[in-house]
């Protein structure tokens, strides 16, 4: 049916709101139009006349009228407007190889014991390790040897713990601080950590050196010491909450995201994410666990209605915070409608495995660091290049055009064809599809553009 | 428009010219790492 796949009707929290999916507009309508709009495509105006008529109190005259603007919507590309973005899709990546993100594994250790852990305890699933300083530089080298004429580029201290090998940390982003202005480029580093060994002298680093900081605390003091306890089984929450305060307090405004991990344990996650403002943190995020199917922290089917609840609160929350002068940013629900990303951006995929590579403590190159310690996607090391372009062409073939599913798909401008990690967890494929995580996502741009709408009325 | 009121967006037609550059964040570089979301991204380009 023409149309169909061109728009997305929604009602949430008392809008009706249409979204053009391929224009990126976003419309706040009232009954009549939206009943006009669902139909305008596969009926003639006699029909709808007819049908609006009887199902709502308003004139001939007043339905020509909403017709006509509908139509003046349209001509101007704001609304039915064409897809026209699949060869830019399939072209983008392939045209685009350069480098310009590296997750850099600098400690496969870990202070803590989190069972839930996708990188189990920090050691991916191999031994335990932690980066040399010489293979840090390296990776620095090959990020910018590969990264031709990109000015921005990433850096991401992961792990395991990225604290537990501080010093060599300090000294790469010393190294690439040299480095970017010999070859003209711009490094932005990130850190992520669990906050046990979060003190004065990291805090102070960090707000000179660290464009972003993830700290992870999962809400709640009896939902986070449920997983993410220390090796005597002693949960952390204690531990890690003043450094969180301290570190906040400092960072002034400067990026940084609380990020919590909820279970099927905690599907009443708003709770925990009021419990994290409420402490006077503001950036915040809140993900869905990633671990097989059958484990019990798994989230189940049966899960989904709450989750979307949740969300749904979440969203009217923040929008009354939001209004009261109290508000808080949850990741998930930023969308810059005005200034956002671009449709290469939107269409391109997440760019693991082409522009986004995680590196392993030896120098080992994986698509991204939900890959590392998974053989079979070895893409070659920062010595030797990726040597694996075989995996690399299959990588930059995946975009918000691949999978068959999202042909029909009103999300996929949002999410540019999902996490491929996810896909090849649920599937055994990359170029599969993790349903779940497409329903949760889903349900969160709906949020998502609710929220934009209900503060535009402001 | 009486019973339609139109957000200020981005025009992603109009983008296919003026954008491309790369110069933004990649996209799990950020707070998620475990999911993939471009919308949330900001625009990096000097000169839009």
């Amino acid at each position: 049916m023409k149309g169909f796949n061109m728009i997305h009707q929604y009602k949430l929290n008392g809008y009706n709101i249409v979204l053009d999916i391929f224009s990126g507009s976003v419309h706040l309508v009232d009954e009549v139009a939206y009943d006009i709009i669902a139909m305008f495509k596969s009926h003639s105006f006699e029909e709808i006349t007819k049908k609006i008529s009887k199902k709502h109190s308003v004139s001939e005259a007043e339905i020509a009228e909403c017709l006509e603007d509908i139509k003046e919507l349209e001509k101007s590309g704001k609304l039915f407007s064409e897809d026209t973005f699949k060869e830019i899709a399939k072209n983008y990546r392939r045209e685009n190889i350069a480098v310009k993100a590296l997750c850099l594994h600098v400690a496969h250790i870990c202070n803590l014991n989190c069972s839930y852990c996708f990188a189990s305890q920090g050691k991916y699933h191999g031994d335990r390790a932690i980066m040399s300083l010489e293979t840090g530089k390296r990776a620095i080298d090959f990020l910018i040897e590969n990264s031709q004429n990109h000015k921005n580029l990433d850096v991401d201290f992961f792990g395991g713990e990225p604290l537990m090998n501080w010093d060599v940390v300090k000294e790469i982003v010393a190294y690439a601080r040299e480095q970017e202005k010999i070859h003209n480029k711009n490094i932005r580093f990130t850190l992520t950590t669990n906050g046990v060994l979060l003190d004065d002298e990291v805090i102070e680093f960090c707000n000179r050196e660290m464009h972003n900081v993830v700290l992870s605390l999962d809400g709640r003091k009896e939902v986070h010491d449920r997983f993410r306890k220390d090796y005597n089984g002693a949960g952390s929450y204690d531990k890690i909450l003043p450094n969180f305060k301290k570190f906040v307090e400092k960072r002034g405004n400067k990026s940084y995201y609380m990020r919590g991990t909820f279970t099927h344990h905690n599907t009443d996650f708003l709770t925990d994410i009021l419990h994290m403002a409420d402490m006077g943190f503001t950036e915040l995020s809140m993900e869905p666990v990633v671990c097989p199917p059958g484990d019990p922290c798994a989230l189940t089917e049966e899960d989904l209605p709450t989750l979307f609840d949740q969300y749904e609160k979440l969203a009217i929350e923040m929008i009354k915070r939001k209004k009261a002068g109290n508000g808080f940013t949850f990741y998930h629900y930023m969308i810059d409608l005005t200034g956002g990303p671009c449709i290469y951006k939107r269409v391109a995929g997440c760019g693991s495995g082409t522009e986004y590579m995680a590196v392993t403590p030896w120098g080992e190159l994986f698509p991204c660091h939900q890959f590392v310690g998974n053989d079979e996607y070895s893409m070659g090391n920062i010595y030797d290049g990726v040597t694996n372009t075989a995996l690399r062409d299959k990588f930059a073939s995946c975009n918000a055009y691949t999978r068959p599913d999202c042909e029909n798909c009103w999300a996929k401008l949002y999410c540019a064809g999902g996490c491929s990690a996810n896909a090849f967890n649920a599937t055994g494929d990359i170029k599969g599809v993790y349903k779940y995580g497409c329903e949760l996502f889903k349900k969160r741009i709906e949020c998502a553009l609710m929220m934009k709408i209900a503060l535009n009325e402001e | 428009m009486k019973r339609i009121v139109t957000l200020e967006t981005r025009d992603l037609n109009k983008s296919v010219k003026t954008g491309g550059c790369g110069e933004c964040q990649t996209s799990c570089q950020s707070a998620c790492k475990t999911s993939c979301g471009v919308a949330n991204q900001a625009c990096e380009k000097e000169s839009k």
